[in-house]
């Protein structure tokens, strides 16, 4: 589609960069620096991008997946599954950060704004069909995200946070590029529906060799692999995650991932799930060596922390592992298992991270003893985090254990049984850290605190709009539904 | 209907009581009592309307549709072997209620809503004709029964909850890949997928049996067996998967022994009929059929657990260690018995979980009963009790008597059953065997010698005898041990013609 036809179905984005500039602007006009309205305007945005999504996906959709800016972008009901989920996300960080006492006061005009920036990023990560414009909202979302890292400028950790992002950043998108750029040189063409038949005629003839694809792939995964903080490319994201302001934590391990595997999925699953290329050049073997040592080192590493924050990133790291078996096959039951699991993923994590925040609010304090007799104190958020927890361990009925229950089908469905055996004694291994947060929330004396921490009805509000869906996402079957339509659509042949 | 409702009924009674103000203790207890009453009502209700003369599942609700994708649907049923166990469950409730009035000291409320919750898990299980489903209850059990053991248990309560909670979830990420591989392989005849996947055990039980489909593959079953073995062997437990349960015993309290001595180790012997014996009967084959290695070592994984579980016992000092490890002698019979897979091996084997659940009750309330008194349990620390306390005395050599196998009394037939079935099988270890009931004697014996024969230990001289309320909790308990003593068949009758169909199961391959 030509690109001025393009701008009606490119309305989501739009709205963001419009609502992204307004709240600057609100921030100049409201003297008092009072940041609640700008919060409720980056909010208000977030409806209106919503409903724009609903708009384009509803009315267009009939028509099939349809090209916007002559290939560039892609909509169809996959990208509109992620600019959902990308957007509940977002709101829910604007949300925390409302809440949330670390925040600079004076510079939350701009927080807000670069919220909405790196969400319009990563809704062109799920949507993007070409080459260069993949590693251009890779870098958009990649150098918001730096710049949110290190936004508590009084705390050196957070400083340190962002260095160390940036730094691996800069060498894992100059390794995509040059995978790209290979990639490019091979086929002459930078639009993901040609590729992989392109590439399939050269090897065929003889003209490549299978080496080279195989290094491309590589040199892309690299960047993929940051972006989702697989090993070996996860250094950055425990440092990262304990030093930036929790809110920002909790997007970068939901929204952050989910979009990393929207694109990983639409490079991959789009331009390289061609059968007679994955025989010619099989790195599918190598993607299951860094699934498994994904969810093993995430998980091993979690076991020592007394930091709920950095046990969370790191618990994160795990899951990026398991969620990436389900990219290894590159079948429609496998990437259908991700979307699931990315679903019931966003809020049992962003609920467990929402807990932080309270509790770092009102007991001050990120460690595991800071959690002690909160059962008693807290009740209400104390069951409400040994559900996420529980959940994100897989033991039903919480919604956790239905998405593993999908993604370990779908890998044994291939005949992966070393890697499901590998995911699921991960989940055991699991537990165990994640059961040290709930013994100290109720198997363990709150000590002389003893007092019950008070907390508002909004939070209990918002709280269980996190609780409710990780309770019953696994009961319904729309979701099932929803993330199996969602895959249908993505071959572009 | 009546089955959904007799699982259901404890978890609107969890809602209820959740729903209740926090002072009112005495509310919240009688309120829970009545809503593990209910399910009793209804389980003595099954138990007098089973039809007994048919194997076929009864009462079964379902199947409905629940999650579409996978064919997953809500399916529960009973036979003759879940009917006694839905019995069991149904019993132990009030009864650990009542256990629990006075001992459970703080978050009263909590306890009982746990208590609700780990009730319906238990029931579900037994009855669930899903596999799906069957799991999920399954797990449901575990959750509860951590913080029952976390929160309200002794000094090292913590590890013993964290303990048993990684022990059991080992053993069910292994049954999960056994289940989705069963799941996966369900529509598959002959190399060809047709039809839809499905999770029912009623239909995979038939497929299971069909010449060419992927179900019926001997190797197949062989992998899919170890699987679901390793979970439920974890929860029996049998060696070498057992050292969680001697620690989780200790720390739990009273009434949560109870149900773990009583139902849950049963939950993993029911697993081992309903889906190894009766969904894999070649997988069986090769564990059981006596050539080889493998084809003892079921026989003599039951042999290390009645020897090896009664020799701890003798060892011990504490007196609901030595229950526990008791309990782990006594489950071997029960392996011992199923190995036989005879009829008189499984019927041992179904009667031995129901006795072993009733007596092993018994005993933890036993020990519970002493140690609320005394508050040790050191078995040197006590003596002479016998003169202090006749009524108690006589209650626990009555539970002594039955769980050392004593002719007249429960324990003694389903051990008889079981050792009989497994003699026709295996001679060599159902003779090596039998020293676990000489072993089982002594520990028993010289526990009853030391606690309540010889001179009273001054230091206990004004301990009060047991209450009303203690005695109501055994009472039921002790006469069901003489009734199914005398009259065995009361029991058997129940489950003959689904121990009938079984076998037939297992000799048609």
């Amino acid at each position: 589609m030509q690109n001025i036809d393009s701008l009606l179905y490119f309305s989501p984005e739009i709205l963001l960069v419009i609502f992204a500039a307004a709240v600057i602007i609100l921030d100049l006009v409201v003297k008092n620096r009072e940041s609640v309205a700008v919060a409720h305007l980056s909010l208000v945005g977030c409806l209106c991008t919503f409903a724009a999504v609903l708009f384009t996906h509803f009315s267009f959709g009939d028509e099939g997946p349809i090209s916007l800016f002559l290939g560039m972008i892609r909509l169809d009901v996959f990208s509109s599954f992620f600019k959902i989920l990308l957007l509940l996300a977002t709101a829910a960080t604007i949300l925390f950060s409302l809440r949330s006492e670390e925040l600079d006061e004076r510079l939350k005009g701009e927080y807000y704004a670069l919220l909405l920036a790196i969400t319009l990023g990563m809704f062109l990560m799920a949507s993007s069909t070409n080459l260069l414009m993949i590693f251009i909202s890779l870098e958009t979302v990649s150098l918001t995200s730096y710049i949110l890292a290190g936004f508590l400028t009084h705390s050196p950790r957070s400083s340190e946070a962002a260095f160390k992002y940036i730094t691996y950043g800069a060498v894992a998108s100059g390794t995509m590029l040059f995978g790209l750029s290979l990639i490019f040189g091979m086929t002459g063409t930078g639009d993901l529906a040609q590729i992989s038949g392109r590439l399939t005629e050269l090897l065929a003839a003889g003209e490549i060799a299978p080496l080279a694809v195989l290094i491309a792939i590589t040199f892309v995964l690299t960047g993929v692999g940051y972006k989702i903080a697989s090993v070996p490319f996860h250094m950055w994201s425990p440092d990262v995650y304990e030093g930036a302001p929790i809110p920002i934590t909790a997007f970068l391990s939901v929204a952050s991932k989910s979009a990393g595997f929207a694109l990983f999925i639409r490079f991959f699953y789009a331009g390289f799930g061609n059968t007679e290329l994955m025989q010619a050049v099989d790195w599918r073997f190598m993607l299951a060596i860094v699934s498994a040592l994904t969810m093993t080192v995430g998980n091993l590493a979690a076991l020592p922390q007394q930091n709920v924050k950095r046990l969370l990133a790191y618990s994160s790291i795990a899951h990026g592992g398991y969620l990436l078996m389900g990219g290894v096959l590159l079948t429609s039951e496998g990437i259908g298992a991700i979307l699931f699991y990315l679903v019931v993923y966003l809020f049992m994590n962003l609920g467990a991270f929402y807990v932080v925040v309270l509790v770092a609010n009102e007991v001050g304090s990120e460690m595991i003893d800071g959690y002690r007799g909160l059962g008693s104190r807290a009740p209400l958020v104390a069951i409400a985090m040994m559900i996420f927890l529980f959940s994100l361990t897989g033991i039903p009925p919480f919604a956790g254990f239905f998405g593993k229950w999908i993604l370990f089908t779908a890998v044994l469905e291939q005949g992966y049984y070393w890697l499901a055996l590998v995911g699921l004694l991960n989940s055991v291994v699991s537990l165990y850290y994640y059961a040290r947060i709930v013994k100290a929330m109720f198997l363990e004396d709150a000590g002389e605190e003893t007092t019950r921490v008070p907390f508002s009805t909004g939070t209990f509000a918002l709280l269980s709009v996190f609780v409710i869906p990780t309770i019953f996402i696994g009961f319904l079957n729309i979701f099932y539904t929803f993330s199996n339509i969602s895959v249908s659509v993505i071959p572009m042949q | 209907m009546l089955l959904s409702l007799m699982i259901f009924i404890p978890l609107l009674g969890m809602i209820v009581v959740l729903l209740l103000p926090r002072a009112s203790e005495e509310l919240v207890k009688r309120v829970t009592l009545i809503f593990t009453l209910i399910p009793l009502a209804l389980a003595v209700y099954l138990f007098i309307t089973y039809d007994r003369s048919t194997a076929g599942t009864q009462y079964v609700h379902g199947p409905f549709p629940w999650i579409d994708a996978f064919n997953i649907q809500y399916h529960i049923g009973i036979d003759g072997l879940s009917v006694t166990l839905l019995l069991l469950t149904a019993l132990l409730g009030p009864i650990c209620v009542i256990a629990s009035w006075r001992n459970i000291e703080k978050g009263i409320k909590a306890y009982m809503a746990l208590f609700l919750l780990l009730e319906t898990g238990m029931l579900g299980f037994f009855a669930a004709l899903d596999l799906f489903l069957f799991y999920v209850f399954f797990e449901l059990t575990l959750l509860p029964m951590y913080f029952l053991i976390g929160v309200w248990g002794g000094p090292r309560r913590e590890y013993a909850a964290i303990k048993f909670f990684l022990y059991t979830l080992f053993g069910s990420v292994l049954m999960l890949i056994a289940m989705i591989a069963v799941y996966l392989n369900s529509n598959i005849v002959n190399g060809v997928a047709e039809g839809l996947r499905t999770f029912d055990i009623p239909t995979l039980i038939t497929l299971a049996a069909t010449q060419g489909h992927a179900l019926a593959d001997p190797n197949f079953q062989i992998w899919v067996f170890v699987g679901f073995f390793i979970g439920f062997a974890v929860k029996v437990p049998i060696f070498p998967f057992h050292t969680w349960l001697p620690d989780a015993h200790v720390e739990a309290p009273t009434a949560i022994s109870v149900i773990l001595a009583g139902i849950l180790l049963k939950m993993g012997t029911y697993g081992l009929v309903r889906v190894n014996m009766a969904m894999f009967p070649q997988g069986l084959d090769h564990f059981t059929n006596g050539i080889g290695f493998w084809g003892n070592s079921l026989a003599l994984l039951g042999f290390i657990n009645i020897v090896y579980g009664s020799f701890c016992a003798l060892a011990q000092t504490d007196f609901k260690k030595l229950v526990a490890y008791s309990s782990i002698g006594h489950m071997g019979f029960v392996i011992l018995g199923l190995a036989a897979r005879n009829d008189s091996g499984i019927t041992g084997a179904i009667l031995q979980m129901f006795n072993h659940g009733v007596i092993s009750a018994m005993l933890f309330l036993l020990v519970g009963v002493l140690y609320d008194r005394a508050h040790h349990r050191e078995i040197n620390g006590f003596g002479g009790l016998g003169s202090r306390m006749p009524v108690y005395t006589g209650i626990t050599t009555l539970a002594f008597m039955a769980s050392l196998g004593l002719p007249g009394l429960s324990g003694f037939v389903g051990e008889a059953l079981s050792l009989l079935g497994a003699y026709e099988r295996f001679k060599f270890l159902t003779i090596l065997s039998t020293i676990g009931i000489v072993v089982g004697a002594a520990y028993f014996l010289w526990t009853l010698q030391r606690v309540f024969l010889g001179n009273l230990n001054p230091k206990y001289e004004a301990l009060p005898e047991i209450n009303g309320r203690e005695i109501l909790t055994l009472v039921p308990l002790g006469i069901l041990t003489i009734v199914l003593g005398v009259w065995p068949n009361f029991a058997i009758d129940m489950f003959r013609e689904s121990v009938t169909n079984l076998i037939d199961v297992l000799n048609a391959i």
